[in-house]
């Protein structure tokens, strides 16, 4: 329980030591009622209608059957297209975007038939923290009734296949035949990225 | 913009060891989030992913974050009794509590968005068609953003409980779902609040899905202090999201 819970009378004598650290909130499910709050009108919109270079990323979420589901939640975090970050946090510097209206963040609920679509633009590359690059790509939190955590993966670029071959996470994945299913592939307008949860082809999901 | 000037761990393109490897910046929990697979909870079954999930490591992307604070915030979405011409019918209640790290540093200016059912365990959507009334003034939808001190509060009715199809006679204990970014992708959580004293409790596979030893973190506190005269009950509930991993934590090992 938390540190400022009502004092109560120790029943066993404690010796001097620090104060005992807070505790850390287990996660639970988002459940199927997410819409009553969550979606936000510009939720899916990374960057505004009329930003060039501007992308549709579109797919579908997928159960161990196949079926879309229609009560889950995509969200999307990244850099911008020079591979910044307008965050305090980051090491060399927060910088705000050179591309107006620039947010880093989408968010998106699925439709009926388990579909979503971010509109975004393709984020640069990154320092890896050991003197090479990450290939572009985003982070992705999948929630839904029936995820007890929301599951983590990444969407990376078919396009950037150069880079892509030098990516660390993307070299280090301990089966590198699942690999293809953290690539989105172009599409008229933009790039297809379908989330499978379970089963034939599932999704590589990582423990960030 | 916050307190916490923590230097992130990621110093430089170069700060990492000669393998390639990243020192995490925040600390990676264990015994504390339920096992994705939990099959007490029917709906885990085709969506828990069977594969296990693959280490990544904390780089630019993972230590940053969307900070959303205030813009994505009114004065109504603190208080969803008032968000009608009329008051919902109910106990009000009054919520609140800090969000912190687990090094127990405030989470300041985060945004906290909640939902949850109406009095008679009802909610506002339309999968929801049980046999118990709608409110009329009650959407069940909330926001706020957490202070200098990462304290949030808002004013609510208490929600009911409310049957559901995982087994037979299947109840979910009364709760509040509650939505936290903290300041990185890595902080990220999605919880549920529950009601101190609810038998319901015992019965749900969702609550039990938590190991025993961090289940009483999600139960709020009767809190005699936030009750307010003649107006409304108070529950505190205190929200702790992971903190550097430099620091050792209490958690017990027990994976």
């Amino acid at each position: 329980m938390m540190t400022d819970a009502a004092p109560t009378t120790p029943t066993t004598p404690t010796l001097p030591t620090t104060p005992a650290l807070p505790a850390l909130t287990p996660s639970q499910t988002v459940g199927p009622f997410l819409h009553i709050i969550l979606p936000w009108p510009d939720g899916p919109e990374v960057v505004p209608p009329e930003t060039p270079g501007r992308i549709v990323i579109r797919g579908r979420v997928l159960d161990g059957d196949g079926a879309g589901l229609a009560d889950a939640m995509v969200e999307t975090w990244q850099a911008d297209p020079d591979g910044r970050f307008a965050h305090p946090d980051d090491p060399r510097g927060a910088s705000a975007s050179a591309m107006a209206g620039f947010r880093g963040f989408g968010r998106a609920a699925t439709a009926s038939d388990g579909g979503y679509a971010i509109a975004t633009v393709k984020p640069g590359r990154l320092p890896d923290g050991a003197g090479r690059e990450e290939a572009p790509h985003l982070d992705v939190s999948v929630f839904a009734r029936g995820l007890l955590d929301r599951v983590v993966t990444r969407i990376y670029f078919a396009d950037e296949a150069e880079v892509n071959a030098a990516d660390p996470v993307l070299r280090s994945l301990p089966d590198a035949s699942r690999r293809d299913t953290l690539i989105a592939v172009a599409e008229p307008g933009g790039y297809r990225f379908d989330i499978r949860l379970q089963g034939d082809r599932e999704t590589v999901f990582f423990d960030v | 913009m916050t307190d916490q000037d923590v230097s992130p761990r990621l110093e430089s393109p170069d700060s990492a060891g000669r393998d390639g490897t990243v020192p995490d910046r925040y600390v990676r929990p264990h015994g504390v989030h339920p096992d994705l697979a939990s099959p007490a909870y029917r709906s885990t079954g085709r969506r828990a992913p069977s594969q296990p999930l693959v280490p990544l490591a904390q780089r630019l992307t993972e230590i940053t974050g969307p900070l959303y604070g205030e813009d994505r915030v009114t004065e109504s979405d603190a208080d969803l009794t008032r968000q009608h011409d009329g008051e919902p019918l109910g106990q009000r209640i009054v919520v609140h509590g800090r969000v912190l790290d687990s090094d127990g540093r405030a989470v300041s200016n985060t945004l906290v968005e909640v939902w949850q059912a109406n009095a008679a365990g009802r909610y506002r959507h339309v999968v929801d068609n049980w046999p118990a009334p709608l409110d009329p003034n009650f959407s069940g939808g909330g926001r706020v953003v957490t202070g200098p001190d990462g304290s949030y509060r808002f004013t609510t009715i208490q929600p009911g409980a409310y049957p559901w199809g995982n087994h037979p006679n299947a109840w979910r204990p009364a709760h509040i779902h509650f939505s936290l970014f903290g300041r990185a992708f890595t902080q990220r959580l999605v919880t549920q609040m529950y009601f101190p004293g609810d038998p319901l409790l015992a019965y749900d596979p969702i609550y039990q899905s938590v190991p025993e030893q961090a289940r009483e973190r999600l139960v709020s506190t009767f809190d005699w202090d936030a009750t307010q005269p003649d107006w409304a009950l108070g529950f505190r509930f205190d929200i702790v999201l992971r903190g550097a991993a430099a620091t050792p934590t209490e958690e017990p090992h027990d994976d």
